[in-house]
């Protein structure tokens, strides 16, 4: 039998506003096991916690019943106020009576005969609970980021600084994302790729990171601190530790019309491509759909030219498996399809673009070398529309955008029209919002120059409707302030599209267990109090996964995605959860019904040699739970036809004790 | 009524027997009537000769015996199996209850078994003899003049009259021709208790099952009932082998098993078969199944080893617990 003290807090008024303590704790006096009943103002106050310690000293408790808030608050307090007075901590049990009671109720009558019967629950548990010991794990001392944009950069640099070795997966040939992209960044105007190259070639140079270019994540098993990972190198027919990049082949393929992705398909690539001067790694990869020697064997140029001898079109796709103990997702972003916004007449006119063709319009490397001509015929353009929210807070229009602020548009807007007003001054920029939002540090100030200094036409309203006639196209939209329809004939429209989460998001959070929202960005364990990481313990978020962000955000949340990571793999041992599922194998059938719904694996079967009351030996298959592996679900002990399956902590005799306490 | 003959069933067996392919066949066996035959174990085409028993009352389903027979014999066993009764199998298998590479199947055509309660409704207690000829079954009771004839159709088990299959879903040997899925209109009377009114429904169920004696037979010839320890042996439990002091108790055993058999139960009604009491039990695991195809599609248990009963899988085309509360209202 146990010797229980049952404690009482007030939550200052919080529960005594509404729950007669003092009933309370004269009530619970008297139920099984009970030794010792108080209530105190604040339990959880250092005062509190004294009074605990010195009834376990002087009433020899064996168990501590706290009528107080959620166990969420203040479980693992109390549980180590048991350790201090020498008790096991799995041997504390939390009445709920402040969020399951005193706030939800207004009578103090009804409030402290809820009180009394939550604690009644308790005791019938904490009578039949027992010391429980973790288990531990190791640590295994690398870590993965999963997307090799910005944010998977910078979570890879700041993780290997700290002395772990990285291993950086992007399904792309070459890292730096979206970034990588970009023309300008706001609101300083540096130069999108002097300010990543360099970082992308420390990531290179690193002797801490591996980074696995053109590949993918097809598995993820295993928990935090040992996840086990398959990653899929996708060939590229070209040997990269070969390979010296010197382009060669690519000058002299001749499959020439393959629309360059990086350009956004407003310029060609060859079949054998590098994606950009600066890629990294810079090697060259052939694309398997447009290549003429993968597809009929008729060519092998490139292979004539390399010097270097890289070129393999044998190559087949590499499985690699590795062991790391924690995961960064920074999947990233893509603006989302304009196809089905036929309004503005995305399909129909090539000088209708969106902003990211933009920034590929107005870079330097870009398709016309920094040029800002129409794409339809390459004339300089004197009115431009810009059209901003296209997609985002679109709350009416659910199947074709997305009901979320996409965050950026408002800035890279501004941006874009206050360079060309810069560059082109002889333009006309309209800019067409719904809201302009330029919360961030200088952001306002670079829209007010955009607006003051530079001149561009801000109108409040939205474009109605765009259509193509002869060389112009005729934007008809609504000016909200000035309550008048505007009709303008504009050389280029550039459309702000919504951003959404990378398609392979999905996939990865199903292998990941991580959880996402309704638009498939990742869920953070604590929208404010742990945003980086995500509920499944060992998997962090880094970027634009988690939700829309700029850059400078998206560098912040990386770098405290790394200090999360580095926090974990500094540990040498991971001290598990004891309670997890036990098999009683004298009842357990082996009938594999747990195995099948445990949704980590972490169930497998032996075949045991029992010794049979009659002397003899029988051998059964019987479960066996990997404690490590295990998250508590429960899952198995619902499944199992024979009640062999157990949570410890969760007994089933427990919770019938707790139903039958709260039933009498 | 059977197709097949006894006969052939001992030639069958002997060959096997002969050949070495089998060491024990499990079969059916005389009991203390004619129409109680009982599974019994033979070592040789002798034993069989004298005791093998083949007619209308041969329902037994062997399945379940194959997991304590399988763990003590040497060699293997030839088993005769049903249709309905590979379902059970099957099942078996896919619950790892015995090792398949110690079981030789001889799959047997079934023209569906009689109900000893409906012939007696028709002749009468006092059965002194029993035997087929042809279509019909002719008794001989000790308080009629003359044998009564009776059409063997007419007194047909219920499991029989709606069964759900002439296919063997698994076989060594198959005897006589492969059958199909049949149609079946099984859940009729499920739906009938359905539409009741809640009170109309716990009258019914409140008769049918106060007439329990907690024998637990339906237990122990249920193929799904293979635990190591029932919960209703096991003292832990407080409800070890009592017998029922209330109705609520007698009403609980009965409701608990069904759940407990929820996804796993193929329907092969051994449970109304074994009761003495007359107890439609099966009614109560027919309205999980048939809840079952309506929430989660069709699903048969032990259709094929290794699949996954829709109480223990998850696929995102499940329904949402709204969603099956408006199937639910619909289909009322």
């Amino acid at each position: 039998m146990q010797r229980v003290g049952v404690f009482v807090c007030w939550c200052g008024s919080n529960i005594a506003g509404t729950v007669d303590v003092q009933a309370v704790s004269e009530a619970l006096k008297n139920e099984p096991g009970v030794v010792f009943s108080a209530n105190y103002q604040y339990m959880c106050s250092q005062a509190g916690q004294e009074m605990i310690k010195t009834a376990v000293k002087e009433h020899h408790l064996t168990g501590i019943v706290v009528c107080s808030c959620s166990p969420r608050m203040h479980e693992a307090t109390f549980r180590k106020t048991a350790v201090a007075a020498g008790l096991n901590p799995y041997m504390v049990e939390i009445a709920n009576i402040r969020e399951q009671c005193s706030w939800v109720h207004k009578d103090v009558t009804a409030g402290t005969e809820k009180a009394i019967i939550l604690g009644k629950a308790a005791i019938a548990k904490v009578n039949l609970n027992t010391p429980l010991t973790p288990g531990e794990s190791p640590v295994t001392k690398r870590a993965l980021v999963i997307g090799g944009g910005i944010a998977g950069i910078q979570t890879a640099l700041d993780i290997a600084d700290a002395g772990f070795p990285v291993d950086v997966v992007e399904k792309q040939p070459t890292i730096g994302g979206k970034m990588a992209q970009l023309d300008k960044t706001f609101p300083t105007l540096d130069c999108a790729a002097c300010i990543l190259t360099p970082k992308m070639v420390d990531v290179a140079q690193n002797d801490k990171i591996r980074i696995f270019s053109y590949s993918e994540v097809t598995d993820v098993r295993g928990f935090v601190g040992n996840f086990d990972v398959t990653i899929k190198k996708k060939a590229r027919f070209v040997k990269e530790d070969v390979c010296t990049g010197c382009g060669a082949c690519v000058e002299k393929c001749p499959m020439k019309k393959i629309p360059n992705e990086f350009n956004l398909g407003m310029d060609n690539r060859h079949a054998i491509y590098i994606p950009f001067a600066q890629a990294v790694p810079k090697v060259a990869t052939i694309d398997p759909d447009a290549c003429n020697m993968l597809k009929n064997g008729k060519c092998g140029i490139c292979s004539k030219v390399c010097a270097a001898g890289a070129i393999d079109y044998k190559q087949k796709d590499e499985i690699i498996e590795e062991t790391y103990g924690a995961i960064v997702v920074a999947t990233g972003f893509n603006p989302i399809s304009m196809e089905k916004f036929d309004e503005y007449a995305y399909s129909q006119s090539k000088d209708v673009i969106t902003s990211l063709e933009f920034e590929r319009l107005t870079n330097a490397a870009g398709p016309t070398a920094g040029m800002l001509v129409r794409p339809s015929d390459g004339k300089h353009p004197h009115t431009l529309v810009f059209v901003q929210c296209v997609g985002s807070r679109c709350e009416s229009c659910a199947e074709k955008g997305k009901e979320y602020c996409s965050k950026i548009c408002c800035m890279y807007t501004a941006k874009h029209a206050m360079l060309t007003r810069d560059k082109y001054p002889d333009t006309e920029v309209y800019v067409f919002y719904v809201d302009v939002r330029t919360p961030g540090k200088n952001f306002d100030e670079f829209y007010r120059r955009a607006v003051e200094e530079y001149g561009v036409k801000y109108v409040k309203g939205m474009v109605g409707k765009i259509v193509p006639e002869g060389d112009k196209l005729k934007v008809q939209a609504s000016d909200l302030i000035a309550n008048k329809q505007l009709h303008l004939d504009a050389d280029l429209v550039v459309l702000a599209a919504a951003i959404e989460p990378d398609h392979s998001a999905r996939p990865l959070a199903t292998m990941l267990t991580a959880s996402m929202d309704t638009n498939d960005f990742f869920t953070e364990a604590h929208p404010k109090l742990r945003p980086v990481e995500s509920p499944t313990a060992g998997v962090f978020l880094s970027g634009t996964c988690q939700g829309p962000k700029d850059i400078p955000e998206t560098v912040s949340q990386a770098g405290a995605a790394a200090s999360k990571v580095i926090g974990l793999l500094v540990k040498d041992k991971l001290t598990g959860n004891p309670c997890v599922a036990i098999a009683n194998e004298l009842t357990c059938n082996g009938c594999s019904s747990c195995e099948r719904v445990c949704p980590y694996g972490a169930i497998s079967y032996l075949d045991k040699e029992f010794r049979m009351p009659d002397r003899t030996t029988k051998i059964r298959r019987v479960a066996s739970v990997n404690p490590a592996v295990c998250q508590g679900c429960g899952a198995c002990t619902v499944a199992c036809p024979s009640g062999a399956m157990d949570l410890n902590g969760f007994m089933n005799n427990q919770i019938m004790a707790e139903v039958d306490a709260i039933c009498k | 009524m059977q197709k097949i003959t006894r006969e052939q069933l001992i030639d069958q067996a002997s060959e096997l027997l002969a050949n070495g392919t089998v060491s024990t066949v499990l079969g059916w066996g005389a009991g203390e009537f004619g129409y109680d035959v009982t599974p019994t174990l033979f070592k040789t085409a002798e034993e069989m000769q004298n005791g093998f028993v083949f007619n209308d009352f041969c329902g037994a389903n062997f399945s379940k015996y194959l997991v304590s027979k399988t763990k003590t014999l040497e060699g293997k066993l030839l088993v005769f199996l049903k249709p309905c009764d590979t379902y059970s199998f099957n099942q078996l298998l896919t619950e790892h209850r015995f090792d398949r590479e110690k079981v030789y199947v001889v799959g047997i055509p079934c023209e569906g078994m009689a109900d000893i309660a409906k012939v007696k409704e028709i002749s009468g207690e006092g059965i002194s003899s029993i035997a087929s000829d042809g279509d019909r079954i002719v008794v001989t009771t000790l308080y009629a003049d003359a044998p009564v004839k009776i059409d063997a159709r007419n007194v047909l088990a219920e499991r029989c009259i709606h069964c759900k299959s002439k296919k063997h879903v698994a076989y060594d040997t198959l005897l006589g021709e492969e059958g199909d899925v049949v149609a079946s209109a099984r859940f009729d009377e499920v739906t009938r208790l359905e539409s009741m009114t809640p009170d109309e429904r716990f009258a019914f169920w409140q008769n049918e099952l106060s007439k329990c004696i907690r024998c637990n037979a339906c237990r122990d010839a249920c193929p799904a009932c293979t635990c190591e320890t029932c919960v209703f042996d096991n003292p832990k439990s407080g409800v070890e082998n009592k017998s029922p002091s209330n109705s609520f108790e007698e009403q609980m055993f009965h409701i608990i098993r069904a759940f407990h058999v929820a996804g796993r139960c193929t329907d092969c009604g051994e449970c109304a078969r074994v009761c003495p009491q007359n107890i439609p039990l099966h009614l109560l695991n027919r309205k999980f199944i048939k809840d079952i195809n309506t929430f989660y599609g069709e699903y048969q248990a032990g259709a094929e080893v290794g699949s996954r009963s829709p109480l223990t899988d998850y696929t995102t085309e499940d329904l949402e617990p709204s969603e099956i509360f408006v199937g639910r209202n619909e289909h009322a």
